[in-house]
């Protein structure tokens, strides 16, 4: 999604967000998120001055402090950014694919039912339905490469093993992942 | 029971590609990433680099394929160096253009363009320039749809003068300020 995302071009506007709102999202990321629960205050601390940059196509990224926690298309759920999920890799349901698909992945295609089946991919084993936001792993690598959203459950995906998997929203190295907010 | 939750991890990024050094492989720049992890962070190099990692790494893989896996990441690296340096020429061959437009008999403007190709923000060297000259500075969209800073005032040989400074700190000396003198055509007489 954020493959031509240019600072310049496609940022509309930026403004504050009133501490109400600011704790009525906090709630709706750990209900979201449910393991965000215990480290929700160190992500945004209560003092914390939470800003949202509205972009072009019904785009908002929230941000602190320079650097963008987390971004929203239209009403889909809250998307965590990359840098976002290094740092609390746990709290975030997560994937793993073959490696064979990073350099996909990289270059932003989805991800594809027999990456996630293959040898090298590992999916959990509890269902998660489709359009749950997860972290995407790589085989071999403890860092998160990508973030995506589910497009069939993972019982499906295990079961059925073909078409569209995941669609990433975003991943190492693009327009989100470069973008510098002054 | 309560349960530790792991409070923030701290990741590092590779210096070069700003990538986490485990992809550094993907970014196009893996030889000078590896340089950069060697001096900076010998641990994480010995970790990611060393023999045995590599060995195990390939293993899987037959080997035509890691030939090929070989090849896929020089033609990647050599990629990356061409587009480096169809870049650093491109810098090199464009010239800043200051421009001096008479905005009536005593009054005059001066128009600097050109001056994104080399990663200068305009609008803050717009503020620089407003704030050094004591004038009114802003950046508009020219009639090549470039953007363009207008300086008020006729302040061409100190704008020459700031802008060659500062492209030389960036060490970008070779380049060109052209100065041009912006004349309005005269009535002609019928």
């Amino acid at each position: 999604m954020f493959k031509k995302f240019n600072a310049k071009d496609d940022i509309h506007s930026r403004t504050n967000i009133k501490s109400s709102v600011q704790r009525g999202l906090k709630s709706k990321l750990v209900e979201q998120f449910p393991k965000l629960e215990n480290v929700i205050d160190e992500v945004i601390p209560k003092k914390g001055q939470l800003i949202v940059i509205k972009c072009t196509d019904k785009l908002s990224l929230y941000a602190m402090d320079n650097e963008v926690l987390f971004y929203q298309h239209f009403d889909d759920p809250f998307v965590p950014s990359l840098k976002l999920i290094h740092r609390f890799t746990d709290c975030f349901p997560s994937v793993r694919v073959d490696r064979g698909a990073i350099k996909f992945i990289l270059s932003g295609a989805n991800i594809m039912c027999p990456g996630l089946t293959s040898k090298g991919a590992t999916l959990p084993d509890e269902n998660l339905p489709a359009g749950t936001v997860v972290a995407i792993l790589a085989e071999g690598k403890e860092t998160a490469l990508a973030v995506g959203k589910l497009i069939m459950d993972t019982d499906d995906i295990k079961k059925i093993n073909k078409g569209i998997g995941i669609e990433v929203g975003t991943h190492l190295g693009d327009g989100l992942w470069s973008l510098e907010i002054e | 029971m309560t349960e530790e939750r792991p409070s923030a991890r701290i990741i590092l990024y590779c210096g070069i590609c700003t990538f986490p050094p485990e992809y550094c492989e993907f970014g196009g720049t893996l030889q000078k990433c590896k340089d950069w992890l060697k001096d900076e962070h010998p641990d994480l190099y010995d970790k990611l680099y060393s023999e045995d990692v590599l060995t195990k790494a390939t293993e899987g893989l037959s080997l035509e394929k890691q030939a090929k896996v070989e090849r896929e990441i020089q033609k990647l690296q050599a990629k990356e160096a061409n587009k480096a340096e169809k870049e650093l020429k491109k810098m090199l061959s464009s010239k800043v253009v200051v421009k001096r437009v008479e905005r009536s008999k005593r009054k005059h403007v001066i128009a600097v363009s050109g001056v994104e190709v080399f990663g200068i923000d305009p609008k803050k060297l717009a503020k620089t320039f407003a704030s050094k000259f004591a004038t009114g500075a802003s950046v508009t969209k020219n009639v090549e749809g470039k953007d363009e800073i207008v300086i008020q005032g006729d302040v061409g040989d100190e704008v020459e003068e700031y802008v060659t400074a500062l492209l030389e700190e960036k060490g970008l000396d070779g380049v060109k300020v052209e100065r041009i003198e912006d004349k309005p055509k005269k009535k002609s007489q019928a």
